[in-house]
């Protein structure tokens, strides 16, 4: 047998002895940019086809939680930044070749659309009258004008240019949600993107990664949305959506085993790592088991009547998407070509 | 113009001035290296096979650390070299998960740093630093389009091989063996 022997002297610092140069922040990142792409597809999908009546935690609340998923995401990926200060010079340039720049400035522009979506519900969702915190009405009484005698309808912005954008936002709210949704689907994308483009890296430069990457933010946004509704046809509705995203997930994994399993000398070796090598235990038990079938099964049964609690496929989904984009971010950057 | 080296594995010795030299000229902090040295031994007892080899960044033809860079803080310059600008690098690490050579480092300053060719040197008509130390001299530099070079002449005659070809990088760094 043919064996080599490689000692190198460099020790550079998140370099040697194992490329360590994004640790938590980018899998949280990119974990953070799928699930906010799903809750701003599945919210701009249910507008679209005229639904946003039935669905309405996913047009209310979806969004909300989203906009929070992607401020957080931001701020972990300024913090791996080892130069932050000069973040702004993300926005010097658009560079289509780099996937960095595409994330950055997508997120440039789903932010602000995320905020006239959440700006456009806002009436339905706070009736100020409920609100028993007497500062944030003497804070609130700055921009908007409240009327205790009518319920239902109980406060109004003060400015007419507002009233008349908001007006204008909630006549017809398909061509945001047609922006929104393609956008979302550009951010599910690109969490995928940011890694297959380095073909340096054996285990993420695989075309792949891109559906994968989105199918599971998807199947994440909708778990989410499946736990925090209260109604019953929302929430069976998501689970049969996350029925479907799951098996999608699965195919797309055993596609993509199976032709790095058939593909070159430093494929094989990359996918050995997931077949019996170091990161067999971690990708099955979190990911596979876990993440995506014990779920699957727990949402079949309960579509068959069993009792389930929504949260448990919920969770495990969510962690599953979680576990997976670490291990993937964690496992991409041990793997690399031997010389 | 085509800036390349050429590195003879037959004649190095794996003494590290190269790498010292590298670190004095270009004031490396303490604990990094821009070019380092790599040694394997392939095949079984008593049919071993040695090499030795200086490595550094390959200034590749193709190269995915540019393509990456989201800022345009590393870039190519005249004669195929590939520089960082600190002031323009937000230190996103995208640059050294492309290389297929980790050839790439975060300076303790927060760029991303890497050999330059000693550029600074070569404009002077000087060769970089490593080059100009070897004690075996077995490294060549100089520019690929003009065939009268050291480099041109000595990948002419020699077999010639780069580091990870099927990364598809295009390398410029030729180990002679
Ligand atoms: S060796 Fe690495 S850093 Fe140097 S040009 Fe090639 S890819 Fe870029
Ligand atoms: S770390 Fe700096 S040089 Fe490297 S890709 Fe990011 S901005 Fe560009």
């Amino acid at each position: 047998m043919k064996e080599e022997l490689i000692i190198s002297g460099r020790m550079n610092p998140h370099i040697d002895p194992v490329m360590n140069i994004w640790h938590w922040s980018i899998p949280l990142y990119l974990f953070l940019g799928g699930l906010a792409a799903g809750l701003l597809f599945f919210a701009a999908y249910q507008t679209i086809m005229g639904k946003d009546k039935k669905f309405l935690t996913s047009v209310r609340i979806g969004p909300i939680v989203a906009f929070g998923a992607i401020v957080i995401g931001l701020m972990a990926l300024l913090y791996d930044l080892h130069h932050p200060l000069y973040f702004w010079q993300l926005y010097t340039t658009i560079r289509l070749d780099s996937p960095m720049s595409w994330g950055a400035w997508t997120l440039m522009l789903i932010m602000p659309l995320n905020m006239i979506w959440i700006f456009s519900y806002l009436k339905d969702i706070y009736p100020v009258h409920k609100c028993k915190l007497g500062f944030i009405r003497k804070i609130a009484a700055w921009i908007i004008t409240t009327n205790d005698t009518k319920p239902e309808q109980d406060w109004d912005w003060k400015h007419k240019i507002i009233r008349d954008f908001e007006k204008y936002i909630v006549k017809d709210r398909k061509p945001l949600a047609w922006a929104m949704a393609i956008l979302a689907i550009v951010l599910g994308v690109y969490t995928g993107i940011l890694l297959s483009a380095f073909n340096a890296r054996p285990l993420w430069n695989t075309a792949i990664l891109g559906p994968l990457f989105l199918t599971s933010g998807l199947s994440t946004g909708a778990a989410l949305l499946m736990i925090m509704t209260k109604d019953h046809f929302e929430r069976i509705s998501y689970s049969k959506i996350d029925i479907l995203l799951v098996i999608i997930e699965l195919f797309f994994i055993t596609h993509w085993f199976m032709g790095y399993q058939a593909g070159s000398e430093i494929k094989v070796h990359t996918v050995s790592y997931f077949l019996g090598g170091e990161f067999t235990v971690t990708f099955w038990v979190n990911v596979i088991i876990l993440g995506l079938t014990i779920p699957l099964i727990l949402e079949v049964m309960e579509l068959m009547k069993f009792k389930i609690p929504v949260i448990v496929p919920g969770l495990l989904i969510i962690w599953g998407g979680l576990a997976f984009r670490f291990i993937m971010v964690d496992a991409g950057q041990v793997i690399r070509y031997l010389y | 113009m085509r800036y390349a080296m050429a590195i003879d594995t037959k004649k190095c010795v794996g003494c590290s001035d190269c790498v010292v030299a590298c670190q004095t000229e270009n004031n490396i902090p303490i604990g990094y290296s821009r070019d380092w040295i790599t040694e394997t031994v392939e095949g079984t007892y008593p049919g071993l096979h040695l090499q030795i080899r200086s490595e550094r960044c390959n200034h590749c033809e193709d190269t995915p650390c540019v393509r990456t860079c989201p800022t345009g803080a590393s870039h190519v310059i005249e004669g195929g070299i590939v520089k960082v600008t600190p002031e323009e690098c937000i230190g996103c690490g995208s640059c050294i998960e492309a290389c297929p050579y980790d050839a790439r480092y975060v300076h303790p300053e927060g760029w991303v740093d890497k050999c330059t060719f000693c550029d600074h040197r070569i404009n002077n008509g000087q060769d970089p630093a490593c080059v100009s130390v070897c004690p075996t001299t077995c490294m060549y530099f100089g520019d690929l389009d003009d065939p009268n070079s050291e480099v041109s002449r000595i990948t002419a005659v020699r077999r010639i091989k780069v580091l990870a070809a099927e990364a598809g990088t295009k390398p410029q760094i030729f180990y002679l063996v």
